[in-house]
């Protein structure tokens, strides 16, 4: 039983003794003074709650998708034009320090979402996912997009108990941003490079963008976007179909 | 500025692990850090110093060790420690490459004080 919201699900039982092993040594050089050793995974706490979130999703037979990007990178607006192109059922949930600007921009698309405020926190975590996730109606839902807080750096840390990462760059960002924020990159599935119709305004090499993002991170795709651009978006949806977990079988009617 | 989450995360961890031991006081932390576990060590250290006051770890100190990725080649088999932030084999420029170490924070070790019960 899942003691924060009363839901049904268990929640996986904390194994102690695959990850982490405790030894107690006395060190007679020290006095009293004891050395435990234990090997433990910081963000432990959370990994277990991410685990909880995925087995909500599953046992909805939902895919969760994790996007993050930077600030003004284009995820809300890829969420609002997706619906148009992909007859999978989608809602979100929506990270931001302050305002519900963005879930109600969604909401007013007619796509249900759900918005966390973190206030001062950089990056959703599990605990704030597994809060919102009891805010939807998950039944009927083929995926659900948590879309992170706009930052390259700290959501990179956390597990948030989504299916894949989908990592944004946007076009007026630069090229370089790959090499520089290389955890991010480093745990993308997918990376969409969009706003892709200003490429001939910007100094942007996707090749060089490429060429650094398999140097991290060989066997990610990347798809270039643009909501102006029908077929790019096609793609993301196709994409999206292609990566729903394996026990989704076809496109609901 | 993930640091202070991960820090009241360790510290969370620092505690449970007194208790069970019975300790009255924690005097070292060791933790290792990969170098793309996305955390900044000195933002990390500030984050601790400031966090530990409130409880057990008030004295403790706490020793980082900066882990560098280590990958291991599945083409020619050769396990290399790397300075740059890629995952490509330096031996054979292969890119089908398994991360061994290096993306992980750990809590390693704790020193403490126990009871004394003589």
């Amino acid at each position: 039983m899942c003691k924060d919201c009363g839901c049904s699900l268990p929640r996986h039982s904390h194994d102690h003794s695959h990850l982490h092993h405790q030894e107690l040594h006395t060190n007679p050089q020290l006095n009293d003074k004891k050395t435990l050793s234990v090997i433990h995974k910081i963000l432990d706490k959370n990994d277990v709650e991410a685990a909880h979130n995925r087995a909500h999703f599953e046992a909805h037979n939902i895919t969760a998708f994790n996007l993050m990007s930077s600030p003004g990178s284009g995820k809300t607006t890829l969420l609002e034009h997706l619906k148009e192109y992909t007859k999978l059922n989608y809602a979100v949930i929506e990270g931001d320090l302050e305002t519900s600007r963005d879930a109600d921009r969604l909401i007013a698309k007619g796509i249900t979402a759900h918005q966390i405020q973190t206030g001062s926190a950089c990056h959703l975590d599990a605990f704030m996912v597994h809060g919102a996730l009891h805010h939807l109606p998950l039944e009927g839902l083929d995926i659900c997009f948590v879309e992170n807080v706009g930052n390259l750096v700290c959501p990179a840390s956390y597990d948030v108990g989504t299916h894949k990462n989908i990592v944004l760059l946007s076009v007026p960002e630069g090229d370089d941003k790959i090499e520089k924020y290389p955890v991010m990159f480093r745990r993308a599935d997918l990376v969409l490079i969009t706003k892709c119709d200003l490429l001939p305004y910007f100094d942007f090499d996707v090749e060089e963008a490429k060429a650094q993002l398999k140097k991290l991170n060989p066997d990610t795709q990347i798809l270039e976007v643009s909501i102006k651009q029908g077929e790019s978006m096609q793609a993301v949806a196709a994409w999206l179909k292609t990566n729903l977990r394996q026990t989704t079988v076809g496109e609901p009617q | 500025m993930h640091e202070y989450s991960i820090v009241s995360a360790l510290i969370e961890q620092c505690e449970q692990h007194a208790r069970a031991n019975q300790a009255t006081k924690i005097t070292r932390v060791d933790i290792k850090l990969g170098v793309m576990s996305g955390v900044e060590p000195t933002l990390l250290e500030t984050a601790f110093e400031t966090f530990k006051l409130d409880g057990i770890c008030r004295e403790a100190t706490l020793c980082m060790t900066l882990q560098p990725l280590v990958i291991k080649c599945l083409d020619c088999h050769q396990e290399s420690v790397l300075a740059e932030r890629s995952i490509v084999c330096p031996a054979c420029n292969s890119y089908r490459t398994q991360v061994l170490d290096g993306e992980d924070m750990l809590l390693m070790q704790l020193e403490m004080e126990q009871e004394d019960e003589r």
